[in-house]
């Protein structure tokens, strides 16, 4: 395959494995209950119809087996813990061990949500002290920390939008989302009950306030914004954005999802945000987990706090905490019991890490290694807007393209050398692009091999083509067959006959 | 700052690469009135054993020497140690979710035996990657059952957890689409069949039932099904306690089922994260909210596997999508995996008849005291139980309390029919001690240290 230039990697070893249904054999066991302490129970006689005849067909494996399973089933991931993970958008960053040890603390991991709140108090001063750190480092008023995502704190965010307009008198018809938006975004409003109007970017991929300017009318709820932008920007206009839509009515919904540029820098609640959604897997360090759980937060201004989805967290005069149902103008429950609190106690975690020097400095950091890596990939890769960057950095593949290599090869062939893809394809109003994300933690030593990386590749994309549109060639599995896998789905295994 | 793996000649040396003066001037893209211009209010930093104490004197303000009979969606179970082991490699624990396959193969073959376990254990054809919670997978659920139905109208029975049912208010009322809800039976706690034929029709999407249901009954489904069925509407039945899937038979008959899944070795965690999911008959898959990992090959032909049937989601379908979902629950379903791969085909029978058999005994106990009664006798249960007393609830569980011991949930905060109704739950990591405890407080004796 390969003549690597980097040093970063060698091939190694791994072992195959089956699927644990395919290991199984009748007998296995890898649990011990213990002694039934009262009297054992005929089950087909206490449930009659509804007892169960048939048993699932779960795997019979020993416990070494399960170990070996999983452990093995792990060392086919890439994941932070092995290097950088620059997937714009994302924000990969260190996961810290300590989250972990104290998510898992006896007396909050063990809380059941039904219990009083008389015998909560430690869960509720945990989320108190995160719902004040997150208020300050947004600039906003109040907050909820119950969507479990951030695509669940756009829906809450919006119906917040929705209740106030409707406290107004008419709720109003269309959201607007930029063409740069997470796709999430345009599908929250339309759960919400929004038609969504998209606004089209200007030249540098910023709002284009004539645009937004024709397009928000009386029947404008709001428009979704994510600042600094999908491509890294920070949109320079946002009290000029703000005032257009609050001229009409209109509301400014921040996504958050770029939080990192921010924190301890400048705070949406100082430039007009009315409502916004933070990712605490992402800004605050909780782990993505292969793809959650997450949590997202919504902070408001005043106005809007009427509105918050209950309960909502109170503090009595003796200084005990308890939830508050009393909230008529509530939008209501958006999940059962109070978030995602395991993820919570993380983030923060996180924030007494850091503190506030720490905040700033992890910010700074951030947008110190996207420039860094632009500075060092300009010349090779397109930059499509010139605005400066902030903690990410957005190329498109128009050099490459014209040698038949996509963004998406060129991709793949990063993982040849050991680091994973940056986001691809995304956002759309690039064509091409290549959204690369380092975020704070990654050293110099680490960036500079990722910069030679990519340098190496641009060379490959210029000489040896076929190398880069193949690739990756240092894998378990080459490129998989993803036509196949949706025209006919297998979505189980199945014994074979 | 700990975390950040730079020192100060290093970032001196970064800037004058990309030709800045300062950090600042990196910044400066930022209007000058919109940035800040002091240090946050947040505490100083800790650490990291500071971190450790306060979390420990948090959790130490939470009781932790308390018996506690609370279940009503939230459960208690035996951890198996083998799961914090394995989900906190961090080749799982700091992986994003699986879009390059060729690097995740890991995280994908495990969602896909999780996929196929739930699909077993709910009887149903497949199963997703994960959702939320319950409460949102139930919400999803229906709007999955009016896609698929092209009617808008759902009816619920009123014994689905309540906080679901308010969530599916939050999710709905939007959209103009009232539902309807559905009572019970007094004797059994089963929904009224009666009352669920006449609330059924043609315009019905879908019934939406919970079994066990939120009274800790097992609900007649083939019954059920047979009344939504005929009008044309599809049948969801919501699981809150997934262990009971060992011992109960699976809703077969159903649609699409919803379930929580925390039940599988996933901490209380004062309610979350749980790991929803959502199985369905195969014919509705392209219906389907959120995350599918499919089987297929790649150029040698070697079995692999990928995220797949991407075009119902909101990255490729934006306003159009089935859900807005992105992140969903990946860890806290690779904590139910193994769990279930622990336990295993035998072990989720014996766990379950375990559960069976401390709730039964609990039930017998705490209602044989005087002025205690079992209500909803008439129809099988599973480990949960509805205790009427002569006392009031409040001052039941005051005394309870004083007892350390946590019992049922008031069920008169969403049933005021229900008078000094409690809803009990007893796991297998109940014991008989605690049971003959709770037992002597409800008949007002002194309970021995």
């Amino acid at each position: 395959m390969t003549n690597l230039s980097n040093k970063r990697i060698r091939p190694h070893q791994t072992q195959n494995e089956a699927l644990l249904f395919e290991i199984s054999s009748p007998g296995k066991y890898a649990y011990k209950l213990p002694a039934l302490d009262v009297p054992a129970v005929d089950a087909a006689a206490l449930l009659g119809q509804t007892h169960r005849k048939v048993s699932a067909e779960l795997p019979e494996v020993s416990e070494i087996e399960v170990v070996r399973h999983f452990t093995r089933l792990s060392t086919w991931n890439y994941a932070i813990d092995l290097g950088m993970y620059p997937l714009g958008s994302c924000t990969m960053k260190y996961n810290p061990r300590v989250n972990e040890v104290v998510a898992r603390t006896e007396g909050l991991a063990e809380a059941h949500p039904h219990r009083p709140d008389s015998l909560a108090q430690g869960s509720l001063e945990v989320i108190d002290l995160l719902q004040r750190c997150l208020t300050e480092i947004t600039g906003m008023d109040a907050i909820t920390l119950q969507p479990a995502a951030g695509a669940h704190g756009e829906f809450t965010g919006i119906l917040l939008v929705r209740a106030w307009h409707e406290s107004q008198g008419n709720a109003r018809k269309k959201i607007l989302t930029p063409d740069s938006a997470h796709g999430t975004n345009p599908a929250s409003a339309a759960i919400c009950g929004y038609a969504v109007e998209t606004l089209k970017s200007n030249a540098e991929g910023g709002v284009d306030l004539e645009a937004l300017e024709r397009q928000v009318d009386g029947e404008t709820a709001a428009l979704m914004l994510t600042n600094p932008s999908t491509i890294g920007v920070f949109e320079s206009q946002i009290a000029r954005i703000a005032e257009i839509l609050h001229a009409k009515g209109a509301l400014l919904y921040m996504d958050g999802a770029n939080m990192n540029a921010l924190v301890g820098k400048a705070r949406p609640g100082d430039f007009g945000v009315d409502v916004m959604h933070l990712n605490l897997h992402k800004t605050f360090s909780t782990p993505h987990g292969g793809g959650g759980p997450g949590a997202g937060p919504v902070a408001c201004k005043a106005f809007l706090e009427p509105f918050l989805p209950l309960p909502v967290l109170v503090q009595d005069k003796s200084g005990t905490k308890h939830w508050n149902y009393d909230r008529p103008k509530s939008v209501g429950r958006v999940r059962a019991f109070y978030g995602n609190v395991g993820v919570l106690i993380r983030a923060l975690a996180y924030i007494l890490a850091n503190g506030p020097e720490g905040l700033r400095q992890t910010t700074e950091d951030a947008v110190l290694n996207a420039n860094y890596i632009r500075r060092k990939l300009e010349d090779l890769y397109e930059l499509p807007y010139q605005t400066g960057s902030m903690h990410e950095v957005v190329f498109s593949d128009k050099r490459q393209a014209a040698k038949g290599v996509k963004t998406g090869d060129i991709a793949k062939r990063l993982i040849d050398y050991g680091f994973h893809p940056y986001t691809v394809s995304f956002p759309m109003i690039v064509h091409g692009a290549l959204m690369i994300e380092p975020t704070e933690s990654e050293s110099l030593e680490e960036l500079d091999q990722f910069i030679a990386a990519m340098r190496a590749i641009a060379q490959e994309v210029e000489e040896t083509p076929e190398l880069v549109k193949t690739a990756p060639h240092s894998t378990r599995i080459s490129r998989l067959d993803e036509v196949q896998a949706a025209r006919k789905p297998i979505l189980r295994w199945k014994q074979t006959a | 700052m700990r975390y950040l793996p730079k020192s100060p000649a290093e970032r001196e040396k970064m800037l004058a690469e990309i030709g800045v003066a300062s950090i600042d001037e990196l910044f400066s893209v930022i209007p000058a009135e919109h940035r800040l211009r002091r240090e946050l209010d947040v505490p100083r930093a800790y650490a990291e054993s500071e971190i450790i104490d306060y979390f420990k004197a948090a959790g130490a303000k939470n009781a932790t020497d308390y018996t506690s009979f609370l279940g009503a969606g939230a459960y208690r179970h035996y951890r198996p140690v083998v799961i914090d082991a394995l989900v906190q490699r961090g080749e799982f624990l700091t992986s994003y979710t699986p879009y390059q396959a060729e690097i995740t193969q890991g995280t994908l073959q495990a969602i896909f035996e999780f996929q196929t376990m739930i699909a077993e254990l709910t009887g149903m054809d497949l199963a997703n990657a994960s959702m939320y919670d319950g409460s949102t997978g139930a919400a999803e659920a229906l709007r999955m059952a009016m896609r698929v139905t092209g009617r808008e109208q759902p009816v619920i029975a009123a014994s689905v957890h309540p906080e679901y049912r308010e969530v599916i208010h939050t999710y709905d009322r939007h959209q103009e689409l009232p539902a309807t809800v559905v009572g019970y039976d007094r004797e059994t706690g089963r929904i009224d069949l009666a009352a669920l034929e006449a609330a059924v029709s043609e315009k019905t999407a879908a019934v939406l039932v919970q079994s066990p249901n939120f009274f800790g009954v097992i609900e007649d489904i083939p019954a059920i099904a047979a009344i939504a069925h005929a009008k044309g509407a599809l049948l969801v039945v919501s699981i809150t306690e997934a262990i009971s899937l060992g011992v109960v038979r699976p809703p077969v008959e159903a649609d699409i089922v919803s379930m929580e899944a925390q039940s599988f070795g996933v901490a209380l965690s004062y309610g979350g994260p749980g790991c929803g999911v959502i199985a369905a008959k195969e014919k509705y898959v392209r219906q389907m909210p959120g995350r599918l990992v499919g089987q297929t090959v790649d150029g040698n032909g070697n079995r692999g596997f990928v995220l797949t049937l991407s075009t119902r989601e909101q990255h490729i379908r934006r306003e159009k999508a089935t859900s807005n979902i992105c992140s969903n629950q990946a860890l806290v379903a690779l904590m139910a995996t193994i769990f279930l791969a622990v336990y295993g085909k035998e072990g989720i029978r014996e766990l379950a008849e375990h559960n069976l058999a401390k709730a039964d005994y609990a039930a017998k106990t705490l209602s044989s005291q005087s002025g205690a009664k079992l209500l909803f006798n008439g129809a099988p249960r599973f480990n949960e139980f509805v205790l009427q007393t002569d006392e009031s609830a409040a001052a039941l569980s005051e005394r309870l309390l004083e007892n350390k011991i946590v019992g049922g949930v008031d069920l008169g905060r969403w049933y005021p029919e229900l008078k000094n109704a409690t809803l009990w739950c007893a796991t297998e990591v109940i014991t008989r001690e605690q049971i003959d405890a709770a037992a002597k407080v409800i008949a007002k004796q002194p309970v021995e240290a």
